[in-house]
């Protein structure tokens, strides 16, 4: 009755007035399906939408979108459909042709249609094929990114449907790549299959390889195989798979073998006591583990527990009944293509993890250089260790955090504190030459010890000013993403920004000490200071100078390693170590020297790190040894020195 | 220049018995020791103290050790704290064991069956491994049962370490400054190591409850400690007569000889790298019997004790007390640890300055690293050069000799 009731409101809207204006392609085609619009349920809503969907009217998807999106509505009165949304007692209504308003309706007359989640998920799916196509390229990305969370092999027609008037070369490219993806994943003709396998080895991208990986899961089960499985291999027990997982295989499939555990061994031997004996032995005899086997076999002979069985028996067992990893999927041409593509992917990947670990090297090699080279100087000029060398790392950071307390803007804050570093921690630099060092020329040992001291009262002083938490040093916006090439390689911005700085330092100092007078005499007094000094070189003050921009150098370095790791008292200490490694291998007192240093010493870390990647404490364990033992091959390193301390 | 100071003949050694500062250092270790003891027995000192006590022995022992290897030789080691920690390591494993198995031993006697070696080994990972996620035994561990075998490798494996550090460096002759730093950064690398986890050693759980004396249980911590403080003041007497005995004799001018000018020793004939190499590894092997009566008093040992600034520490009393004189590296220990506990402690009053306190606790590093470079600028002899002045022993030179500044030539060493 209500049908009928309806139907003839639908009818008399189709005669008169406004309603007959909202007929059209979309109108029709959605009130074939009425009720079930209204009504929708996620079992039969398929066909509805499939049906929609090849109606092919060009309002379509903004129906379907308002749907599920909840905006549509359907006015009781005569059936019709509309979009809109509730404006206080009544529904400005809007258009399912075309989305123009077309009046009012009151809240009595309307009902907005609510479907659930799993109707809302088929309708989304039923729109991608028309965003697949949309005008607007963002959108077909957006249809693209959802595909790829979430494909599905109903999708696999639309989606090759579309690739053809696709004008968007990248679109074009990912919808492609998409197709294959879906293709092996779903896809039923193996010839296409294969093909788009191998096309799959030519990429690198973690879908490629999780799309190939998927088509090589296995099952692991108890052979022999049955007929038409695609058996990847056979697994050894002990090698390939534990071998109480192997029994336990075993068991599921029937043929257990009755291992006799400790445990049971055990509550059995204390269930047979009887009277302080144990099948006739002593119970204190029973303390090792030969003996308490020979009373359970002592027991099992007299039957009242199960016998345990041979050792052989079990190996016999295991080496009788193969165990088989069988590929979920049943075409062996599709896993071959598959196993061929991965091991080339894997090749490709290999490679582009070693050019990952050639940067990552190259990167942490910059920031030994930076740490290093101010100490290079110093130790090279006037043959002294400062072992305070990392509280001016440290000086320099904590500078760089004072000023961004003050300037809040990120990038002017980095602008002024580089220069402001260099100055402080040069200026500390040089009144530890004056009070300290120079009071103990030619006394290398004590000049280190007096360090020390400095070392240990900087560290407790900067505690005592701003705490042993870490302070936070923020890099601007612009250092904070990272520069992916692909999936495998990637560098973050501000590991860049640190190698230009050491290159720039690098050309700084070349230029220094090779064009200008100040290097004229710096390289004078560090290969023979007395003959320097017979010539007009004050050696004092060009200790100086290299003392303040040995120090400087440190200061910015600790601004740099300041953005990436932690500010703390104690982070130069952290750097000290490895900043006297780099020194002493590449060559007191050479820039290149000290560039050589950093650079076998960054790829020598990051090397074994590779080899063992679940350990970075011993990957410095083994660089320091290796360095230990570099030193006896080159006890003056990479590039010697030449001069007067040569000898 | 007199004939007679050409005389290249050895001088008699003078008898230890005749030697101010033996008999001095001999009758403070007895008096400090019974004085303690009776102390003790009186309860007018609490075991924490007798034990800071025996500790800082220890203390002065490794500080001897590193004063014969810098002060008398000149080689610089950054790295002996680490084999005063390996041997805490070493005595700590049968500690740990031995206590571990008698508990495992007493809880598996519960049960009905007696319990079989397979078990109680079981039992034992599990305690002592768990905590680094594995019952696995390390091959570490395969002595961890024998008292003298552990207490043989608390010295052994010090001195094999050292001997194959030092046969590397000093037969490719890094000498100086380089050997410093080489011997801070196997420091670290050992550090480090011992922090992982599979190191095999509870990587930075390090071992602990070494004041449980495995088989004395029933005796009280204010006992073993007095036995402690006994065996330590015993070590140190006998290893400074010892130190006392090598250092005046021949084999002692051979090392002063190479720490003042190691070129002329060698061109003299002496084979130099094995005069070091002995020292540096019989100074090793010292360190490691001061850290295994150390580290029982200690209660806990872990990778942080061995650590480069553990070491720079060692070095730091030394300086302090004034190297190349063996009462001076003992004092500086004695001195400047006993100071550090009395600050760090919070047993220094607090110093108000109006508009700022000073707190000890916060300040006393920066006392320490002060008070060590005014040392190292202008006290080069260390607290020892007060006992100078004491003994009114005049300069003889205009200028003040330090440890490093050469030594004297034979007509001016004439009394």
């Amino acid at each position: 009755m209500r049908r009928l009731s309806l139907a003839l409101t639908f009818l008399l809207s189709l005669l008169c007035g406004p309603g007959f204006a909202q007929s059209g392609p979309v109108q029709t085609a959605l009130q074939a399906h009425a009720e079930q619009i209204a009504d929708p349920s996620r079992r039969t809503i398929q066909p509805v939408l499939d049906d929609l969907a090849a109606s092919g009217a060009a309002g379509m998807p903004r129906f379907l979108e308002a749907w599920a999106d909840k905006r549509a509505l359907r006015r009781d009165s005569d059936g019709l459909f509309f979009l809109g949304e509730r404006d206080g007692d009544s529904y400005p209504l809007l258009s399912v042709e075309d989305g123009s308003a077309v009046g009012t309706a009151l809240r009595d007359d309307i009902t907005e249609l609510k479907p659930n989640a799993g109707v809302r998920r088929l309708i989304a799916t039923a729109l991608v094929q028309f965003q697949l196509n949309d005008p607007d390229p963002d959108r077909r990305l957006a249809a693209l990114d959802a595909l790829t969370r979430n494909p599905t092999p109903d999708l696999l027609a639309p989606l090759r449907a579309s690739i053809e008037n696709e004008e968007n070369r990248t679109i074009r490219a990912r919808k492609e790549a998409l197709d294959r993806l879906i293709t092996i994943r779903f896809g039923t003709d193996p010839a296409r299959r294969i093909e788009a396998i191998e096309w799959m080895a030519a990429r690198i991208s973690l879908e490629a390889r999780a799309a190939l990986n998927n088509v090589l899961t296995t099952d692991t089960i108890v052979g022999p195989a049955p007929d038409g499985a695609n058996v990847a291999r056979v697994l050894t027990p002990g090698e390939d798979i534990p071998e109480a997982d192997a029994l336990a295989l075993l068991a599921e499939a029937g043929l257990e073998v009755a291992t006799v555990s400790r445990a049971a061994r055990d509550a059995a031997l204390v269930d047979a006591i009887d009277g302080g004996r144990i099948a006739g032995r002593p119970i204190a005899t029973l303390d090792t583990e030969a003996a308490r086997w020979d009373a359970y076999d002592a027991l099992a002979e007299a039957g009242t527990v199960p016998p345990r069985p041979a050792e052989t028996a079990i190996a016999e067992l295991l080496a009788a009944t193969p165990i088989l990893a069988v590929y979920d999927e049943p075409d062996p041409a599709v896993t071959a293509a598959a196993e061929t593509a991965l091991a080339e992917i894997e090749a490709r990947v290999a490679r582009a993890e070693a050019a990952d670990l050639a940067l990552d090297a190259l990167s942490l090699a910059s920031i030994y250089f930076l740490a290093a080279i101010g100490l290079a100087i110093t130790f090279g000029v006037m043959g002294v260790i400062n072992m305070a060398h990392g509280e001016f790392i440290m000086i320099g950071a904590y500078t760089g955090y004072v000023v961004q307390s003050i300037v809040p803007d990120y990038t002017l804050s980095l602008v002024v504190a580089l220069p402001l570093a260099f100055v402080v921690a040069g200026a500390a630099g040089v009144a530890l030459e004056r009070l300290v060092i120079r009071h103990l020329a030619h006394r290398p040992l004590e000049t280190l010890l007096a360090t020390f001291g400095i070392s240990i009262m900087l560290q407790q002083i900067f505690k005592n000013i701003f705490g042993t938490q870490a302070v936070p040093l923020t890099s601007p916006d612009w250092l904070a993403g990272a520069w992916v090439l692909n999936d495998v390689v990637g560098i973050s911005y501000i590991r860049i920004a640190i190698f230009v700085l050491a290159a720039i330092f690098l050309a700084v100092l070349v230029y220094i000490l090779r064009r200008t007078r100040l290097g004229l005499e710096v390289r004078a007094v560090t290969q023979n200071p007395g003959m320097a000094a017979s010539l007009g070189v004050d050696p004092d003050k060009v200790g100086m100078a290299t003392f303040a921009l040995g120090s400087g150098i440190a200061g910015v370095a600790g601004v740099a390693i300041g953005l990436f790791a932690q500010v703390t008292s104690e982070m130069g200490s952290a750097y000290i170590v490895q900043s006297f490694m780099t020194v002493v291998v590449g060559g007191v007192g050479s820039v290149f020297g000290t560039l050589a240093g950093a650079g076998m010493i960054g790829g020598l870390q990051k090397g074994i790190e590779w080899l063992n990647p679940s350990n970075t404490l011993a990957a410095q364990t083994y660089m320091i040894l290796f360095i230990i033992l570099f030193i006896q091959v080159r006890p003056r390193g990479i590039v010697p020195q030449k001069g007067r301390f040569a000898a | 220049m007199s004939v007679e100071s050409l005389d290249i003949a050895p001088r008699a050694r003078r008898p230890l018995a005749a030697r101010t500062d033996v008999i001095a250092m001999m009758l403070g270790l007895a008096t400090l020791t019974v004085c303690v003891t009776l102390l003790a027995q009186m309860g007018l000192v609490s075991v924490s103290f007798v034990k800071l006590l025996g500790k800082t022995l220890c203390l002065c022992l490794a500080a001897l050790a590193l004063d014969l290897v810098w002060g008398f030789t000149g080689i610089l080691s950054l790295g002996h704290f680490a084999f005063f920690g390996i041997g805490g390591y070493a005595i700590g494993m049968w500690l740990m064991w031995d206590r571990t198995e008698a508990i495992v031993a007493a809880s598996l006697a519960q049960s009905t069956l007696p319990p079989t070696p397979f078990e109680i080994r079981e039992a034992i990972g599990t305690q002592i491994f768990g905590v680094v996620g594995t019952s696995e035994i390390p091959w570490l561990w395969a002595y961890a049962g024998s008292l003298p075998l552990q207490l043989a490798f608390a010295v052994l494996v010090p001195g094999l370490i050292a001997g194959i550090f030092g046969w590397l460096a000093f037969r490719s002759r890094v000498a100086g400054v380089y050997l410093s730093i080489l011997t801070q950064a196997g420091t670290l690398a050992l550090s480090l190591w011992l922090f992982q986890n599979d190191s095999g050693l509870r990587g930075n759980n390090g071992l602990s409850g070494l004041q449980n004396i495995p088989g004395l249980t029933d005796v009280p911590q204010s006992v073993i400690s007095i036995w402690f403080l006994w065996a330590s003041a015993i070590a140190l007497a006998l290893s400074y007569l010892g130190a006392s005995w090598t250092v005046s004799g021949r084999f002692g001018s051979v090392l002063r000889g190479i720490r003042d000018n190691e070129a002329r020793v060698r061109f003299l004939g002496y084979e130099v790298e094995h005069y070091k190499l002995a020292v540096f590894t019989g100074t090793a092997m010292l360190c490691g019997l001061a850290g295994a009566l150390y580290y029982p008093q200690a209660g806990i040992v872990n990778p942080a004790e061995i650590a480069p600034i553990a070491s720079i520490y060692l070095v730091v009393w030394v300086a302090i007390g004034g190297r190349g004189r063996l009462y001076g590296a003992v004092i500086g220990a004695a001195v400047v640890s006993l100071a550090s506990s009395w600050f760090t402690g919070g047993g220094a009053p607090d110093i108000e300055l109006g508009f700022y306190t000073i707190k000890w606790t916060d300040w006393w590093l920066v006392l320490l690293g002060l008070s060590f470079v005014l040392v190292t600028l202008y006290a080069p002899k260390g607290l020892g050069g007060l006992v100078d002045i004491y003994t009114h022993k005049r300069a003889r030179r205009r200028e003040d000799l330090g440890p490093d500044q050469g030594s004297l030539r034979g007509e001016e060493e004439q009394p």
